[in-house]
């Protein structure tokens, strides 16, 4: 379980990064490694402390996206109320979506493909109705004025995303130590089991489905206000449903700390692909998947796991000492 | 006759075209330990699983306390005080075993502190304080029984399901695990047991309870059920009754 203080360091080690470099490169770069990481954390919630694998997160983080980009455009709505009701309807739908399939006894595979499913949908209702800009997109309009939720300075949006990693750190934090995260865990382990000690298993896994379904719209939120500008393939596309679960399982499944640590790992690992290999498109998602087996095959807990082994290792009573005491 | 615990009045459950359990009728009388045994398959743990929530019956009901429960979730009737065991043991193979024991303690406990402190007690009371820190995926199989029993007793219940514990252990294990179980008794906890270990069933229970192809064929003191030929005859064979009776 990860301290508090551990988790303090390394904010402040990461708030620091803006004094000692002003490189727009390194920023820019941090700034979308923070964002899938918080994206990633979003998904830990429900993936790595409920065991409910979704393939679908890219519906949270669109509909974050969207709500805040259409609140501005079409309504004038400022962005920081904006950027609230986006976050606000993304746990709204990840509340609907885990009603339908919770409740309906999807679990495990199934699970997984009616949340792609899900997110597939709400692309190709984004590519097509008007309201989204349909093909051309939505463009929020530049105005750097901290009113707007936009800033001059790369540095104040990289400690900006940073607040909002921090706050997703503390809530991962809080619930390992909560009831509902023990009832989480529980119900990931076994779900029977947990039933027959008084959890309500649906109830907790529509809980954690609502938590990181909003944890996953505020980095589609904050996607844009960075970027200002979206079309149905960047918000709702695969590749942010593949980036949040691959940065929390390569990092560490139901840790603290996994997804942050997976992202800038993964992240550093793309960019020093980019620099070798100069722009060959899709090279990046090779290393992701070379990475993942890796991950998968050598270290079944990720980063986390092998940061965990290396300060304890595990000691195993023999099966001899087991027999002796007990036979 | 003071109202039982329990009672559970014609359940069955049917699967596609196999009746499971037929019209099956048994009670708990508080404060007590009832056996419910009976030849493999004859729709033991089908009919446990109906009274602890995992089943809807198809027909009939359940009352515990005075009260309908038939057909209510798992996580209502822990609520209300009935805890049950699984005989394939169902630990949360990652958690410690106090992780997994708290998880039993927070349905009393809403706080992490307290409900990690009430496992601990527990743990203790079932013989695991050894263990308590250990990752429950490397109990024995006779510590992994005991971190079913603590996990239920946990959650407070005023009726506990066990099924099989004894299953599985070995005859030293087995005198060992006697006690915890009369312990859980005294302490005012009505139990109802599936057992196939007739030693403990014999010296455990006052009243049992005998199911043959999904139908109570006998019930009564202990002494009475294992001399009455239709049960001899379930377990062994039309022949062997008539055998047992000569002798």
């Amino acid at each position: 379980m990860t301290r508090l203080s551990t988790i303090a360091l390394v904010i402040a080690a990461l708030a620091a990064v803006p004094l000692v470099t002003q490189s727009n490169t390194v920023l820019n770069f941090l700034v979308v490694a923070l964002l899938i990481a918080l994206a990633g954390q979003g998904w830990n919630i429900l993936g790595g402390y409920g065991g409910q694998y979704s393939f679908g997160h890219a519906a949270f983080f669109g509909t974050g996206a969207y709500v805040t980009a259409i609140l501005q455009v079409r309504y004038g709505l400022n962005a920081w109320p904006g950027c609230a009701l986006g976050i606000a309807a993304g746990a709204l739908l990840g509340a609907a979506i885990g009603a339908l399939t919770f409740r309906s006894g999807l679990r495990g595979s199934y699970f997984a493909l009616v949340t792609l499913a899900f997110a597939e949908v709400l692309r190709i209702i984004a590519s097509v109705a008007p309201i989204t800009g349909a093909g051309v997109g939505t463009l929020v309009k530049l105005d750097l004025r901290w009113e707007a939720f936009q800033f001059q300075s790369r540095a104040i949006f990289y400690w900006v995303i940073l607040a909002l990693v921090a706050v997703s750190l503390v809530i991962a934090w809080l619930v390992e130590r909560s009831r509902f995260g023990a009832y989480l865990i529980a119900v990931r382990e076994n779900e029977d089991a947990a039933r027959a000690l008084g959890v309500d298993a649906t109830r907790v896994k529509l809980g954690a489905m609502t938590l990181s379904a909003a944890i996953t719209a505020a980095a589609g939120c904050f996607y844009t206000q960075y970027f200002l500008f979206l079309d149905a393939g960047i918000a709702y596309g695969p590749w942010i449903s593949v980036e949040a679960l691959l940065t929390a399982i390569i990092g560490g499944v139901g840790t603290v700390l996994g997804p942050l640590l997976g992202a800038l790992v993964v992240k550093s690992l793309g960019e020093a692909a980019r620099l070798v290999t100069g722009d060959a498109p899709g090279l990046d998602l090779v290393i992701y998947g070379a990475v993942l087996v890796l991950v998968v095959w050598f270290a079944p807990r990720g980063l986390m796991g092998l940061v965990a082994d290396v300060r304890a290792p595990v000691r195993r009573p023999s099966r001899i000492a087991q027999e002796a005491t007990h036979g | 006759m003071a109202e039982p615990l329990l009672a559970v009045y014609n359940v069955s459950k049917r699967f596609g075209g196999l009746l499971a359990v037929d019209a099956a009728s048994l009670f708990a009388e508080g404060n007590r330990i009832t056996a419910l045994i009976g030849p493999n398959g004859a729709g033991k743990t089908t009919l446990f699983a109906m009274i602890a929530g995992f089943l809807k019956p198809n027909g009939g009901s359940v009352h515990y306390a005075g009260q309908d429960i038939t057909g209510e979730p798992p996580h209502a009737l822990a609520r209300l005080g009935i805890a049950r065991t699984f005989q394939i043991v169902q630990p949360f193979a990652g958690l410690t075993v106090t992780e997994n024991i708290a998880v039993g303690a927070h349905l009393r406990h809403r706080a992490r502190r307290a409900a990690l402190a009430a496992a601990v007690e527990v743990g203790r009371e079932v013989g695991l304080g050894d263990m308590l820190d250990q990752p429950a995926g490397t109990l024995t199989v006779s510590g992994r029984k005991r971190l079913e029993l603590a996990r239920a007793l946990a959650t407070q219940p005023k009726l506990l399901l066990l099924d099989e514990v004894l299953a599985g252990l070995n005859p030293s294990e087995i005198r060992d695990v006697v006690p915890v179980i009369r312990g859980i008794q005294a302490r005012g906890i009505t139990i109802l047991m599936i057992e196939h270990v007739m030693q403990a069933v014999m010296s455990l229970s006052e009243h049992v309870f005998v199911l043959a192809e999904g139908r109570i064929i006998a019930q009564g003191p202990p002494e009475a059920v294992a001399a009455d030929p239709l049960v001899v005859e379930a377990y062994l064979g039309h022949g062997a009754a008539k055998l047992a009776a000569e002798t």
